[in-house]
């Protein structure tokens, strides 16, 4: 299977506020490689360089040597972005905008044809439940529903690959249940699914393979099975990867 | 082209969903209305200083508006993080720089066409005289020259985060240069070395927003500016505008916005 999401060697440092410090370094020699396809879970603790990595990747943060690569493009060229949907983690959008509006907005910057953006407009409302509520300006939205509103905007250009940070976080059951289960949907079609959680029997549930990242670098890369060899799941071996003292499996 | 009126959308879109445009074309629509009925020292000419006082009132009103718009931009997208969507589509830093300027500077001219129309209305109802010619070329540089002012505000709100700062800043320099601009040559020449050319240097390297200010050829009917002089001005506001855009881009184009 072709890698359509590379990085070689990614190292980022920041340089820090107080110049007794030295540079702080986000991610060091970075290697990662999604195959067209998979769901791949990116794992890590909080500060283990997973958000930095999707900054790079989706280029906010230029990297500080080694490259990263969409479908192999440089990911600095804006046009590496014209086949890939993002999710936040934490959804904010334009509050004075509908969702209609905010889904037609995104798809002019993709630059889709008018009777496409209607189609997809109207698939999108449907599969986030959000049809009753798109003519509201997104500032009367509950959190759930910006939340959808944020993963419509994520597939308004129905994209290859999905990066998704953290993407049921905040959510109800109800909400994750349904997060969960457009991720199946979107893998049965053959997508790419990139995305970033600390739910690990979420994880465990949908993911084809998982990255363990810790303090910058890459510690575990492989199937859910594979990394959770010697343990009784995957957080055992999480827990251990990332230095928890954890007992392995009897 | 088409993300950078998509993006221009938004923003026009932001202006006419928001109430400063209305407070302040409500605020001015009373006062002009309120001077045009009084009439002081049964003077025949009065309609010359509801003019003048409607004018400047239009003038205060768009640049509030245009400076207080462009200010938020980039610090809201920033705040709110709606800049990472945005930015996580194929759009460059550049074209939402572009976009923004666009959004704002046709904001502001939509603003401009409603109160000169208003201003139109009721002068001409007091003279029964509508010099739209006149009306037209005013509109035109002071759309113009608010470009400049937007583009320079645009830049201002790279460096500096907070909103309130790069407006206060930029309607200090602004009126500054309004008021003085046409005085500081003059100036110049009473002081001694080196502020004499220390002003000197200033005066031929600061935007000249003032020439734009077609107020007095308005209230007193003093005719049109001729349509090359208008011209000219037209591509010194474009190459001001170039230049204050350019720098925005490249204090954008390497800014870390995650921090």
């Amino acid at each position: 299977m072709t890698a359509i999401l590379q990085t070689q060697k990614l190292r980022v440092e920041y340089r820090s506020r107080d110049f007794r410090q030295g540079n702080k370094v986000a991610l060091n020699g970075l290697d990662l490689e999604v195959r067209a396809g998979e769901v791949f879970g990116f794992l890590g603790p909080n500060g283990a360089g997973k958000t930095t990595t999707m900054n790079v990747l989706l280029g906010f943060v230029p990297p500080s040597s080694g490259t990263a690569s969409l479908f192999g493009i440089d990911v600095r060229q804006p046009i590496a972005r014209q086949r890939i949907g993002y999710l936040p983690e934490l959804t904010y959008y334009y509050k004075f905008l509908t969702a209609e509006e905010l889904l037609r907005f995104y798809a002019k910057i993709f630059g889709l044809t008018r009777a496409e953006t209607d189609k997809r407009i109207t698939e999108l409302l449907k599969l986030v439940e959000l049809e009753h509520a798109a003519k509201r300006p997104i500032k009367s939205y509950s959190k759930g529903m910006q939340q959808r509103v944020g993963l419509a905007q994520s597939l308004i250009n129905n994209p290859d690959l999905l990066i998704l940070d953290e993407p049921t976080s905040g959510l109800d059951p109800l909400g994750r249940m349904k997060v969960r289960e457009i991720i199946q949907r979107l893998k049965n079609e053959g997508k790419t699914v990139f995305f970033s959680s600390h739910e690990l029997g979420e994880v465990e549930t949908v993911c084809d393979r998982v990255a363990i990242v810790h303090q910058g670098e890459l510690k575990a890369v492989g199937t859910v099975a594979e990394v959770s060899v010697g343990f009784d799941n995957l957080e055992k071996a999480f827990l251990k990867i990332v230095g928890f003292p954890a007992s392995p499996a009897s | 082209m088409n993300k950078i009126f998509a993006l221009a959308g938004v923003v026009i879109k932001e202006l006419y969903r928001r109430k400063d445009f209305y407070v302040l074309f409500v605020l001015t629509a009373l006062l002009t209305l309120g001077a045009g009925m009084v009439n002081f020292f049964h003077d025949d000419k009065i309609v010359r200083y509801v003019k003048d006082i409607c004018l400047l009132l239009i003038w205060v009103s768009a640049l509030v508006i245009s400076v207080v718009t462009t200010a938020r931009q980039i610090p809201a997208e920033r705040e709110a993080r709606t800049i990472f969507p945005l930015l996580a589509k194929p759009v460059s830093r550049a074209q939402v720089i572009a976009g923004k300027f666009l959004g704002c500077w046709l904001a502001t001219g939509v603003a401009l066409v409603v109160f000169y129309f208003f201003f139109a209305v009721i002068t001409g109802s007091k003279e029964h005289f509508w010099p739209w010619a006149a009306y037209l070329e005013a509109v035109w540089m002071h759309w113009v020259m608010l470009g400049i002012v937007i583009a320079m505000v645009l830049l201002g709100s790279i460096y500096f985060a907070a909103p309130s700062s790069t407006s206060t800043i930029t309607i200090i320099v602004v009126g500054g240069i309004l008021l003085l601009g046409t005085h500081l040559k003059i100036i110049a020449l009473q002081q001694p070395e080196p502020m004499q050319f220390i002003l000197t240097v200033f005066y031929f390297v600061m935007p000249h927003l003032e020439w734009y200010d077609l107020r007095d050829f308005v209230v007193y009917d003093m005719g049109l500016v001729p349509v090359r002089a208008v011209a000219l001005a037209t591509l010194y506001a474009a190459a001001w505008t170039g230049i204050f855009l350019t720098l925005a881009w490249l204090g954008f184009r390497r800014k870390n916005l995650t921090t």
